[in-house]
């Protein structure tokens, strides 16, 4: 439950195209908040905001420079997302194998038109 | 992309479609997706599941109906929908709701099957009705494990390209 508690507030913190655009400069490095202000056309007021949520979500932490404060990516935290994501790969990867094998089936034994229609 | 190679992508903000190529006519294709014995032999998803409710009244209005069943705990999860769009073999057009209602709306999913050379590629794209519906998802209890929560996760994973850090 506890992890389930974690993917709940990782996804909303990754329902916001701001904040994944965040994260995906933060993937390229660290960056202080007027660095990270700067492309967004947003104001450091709004972009703390969105930080808070991502902080939150464990996806972004602050680095030691006390000056800039630098935000920087937590990898680990997003793996535990992407691990749904592969779930939900196999999930269907299992199901198309199972229809595979299903076809292969019908092609040497057709079914008989109508039987159940 | 080779049969097995299942591909995921995300054209809009609501969507998301799989690809997959299977080697078979997409007659057999469509079968598989519209005859109730047929299906309940493979839409079972994680092990240990089967299907023991698998109703479908294939024509446009028509309802379809889903139950899959946890062998061991009994643990039931139910879904259905309404038939929009039927063209043999190659369209189908559903809604689709699970029956822990968590998000507002219905889900659209459209099925497309295209034969080329004896193989038929099949593109499924699943399509919410808002973003008030995809955040709820999101948001919702993600332990049950529902196929559509998936579908949402997907979608934002795939469209955030911090992902390949992780």
């Amino acid at each position: 439950m506890q992890i389930t508690h974690r993917l709940d507030t990782i996804f909303a913190a990754l329902a916001d195209p701001t904040r994944r655009a965040i994260l995906a400069r933060l993937a390229a490095g660290e960056a202080s908040v007027t660095e990270l202000a700067q492309p967004f056309a947003m104001s450091q007021p709004a972009i703390s905001k969105h930080l808070k949520v991502l902080e939150r979500a464990g996806l972004v932490s602050r680095g030691r420079d006390a000056q800039r404060r630098p935000r920087r990516l937590e990898p680990k935290r997003l793996g535990e997302a992407t691990k749904w994501l592969e779930r939900y790969r196999r999930l269907w990867e299992g199901n198309y194998r199972r229809l595979d094998a299903l076809l292969d089936d019908l092609k040497t034994n057709p079914p008989t038109p109508g039987d159940d229609q | 992309m080779n049969a097995g190679s299942l591909q995921l992508t995300t054209p809009g903000e609501r969507e998301l479609v799989m690809t997959r190529r299977f080697d078979a006519p997409r007659q057999l294709v469509f079968d598989a997706h519209t005859k109730p014995e047929l299906v309940r032999r493979w839409l079972l998803g994680p092990p240990g599941w089967s299907m023991p409710v698998c109703e479908i009244d294939l024509r446009v209005g028509g309802k379809y109906r889903y139950l899959w069943q946890h062998d061991r705990d009994g643990t039931k999860m139910g879904m259905g929908g309404v038939y929009r769009e039927i063209v043999a073999p190659e369209r189908i057009v559903n809604t689709e709701k699970f029956d822990e209602a968590w998000y507002p709306g219905e889900a659209l999913g459209t099925l497309v099957l295209v034969e080329q050379g004896g193989t038929t590629t099949l593109t499924y794209t699943m399509r919410y009705e808002s973003r008030a519906a995809r955040d709820a998802v999101i948001k919702s209890n993600m332990e049950s494990g529902v196929a559509a929560s998936y579908h949402r996760l997907a979608e934002l994973l795939a469209s955030t390209p911090a992902r390949g850090r992780a």
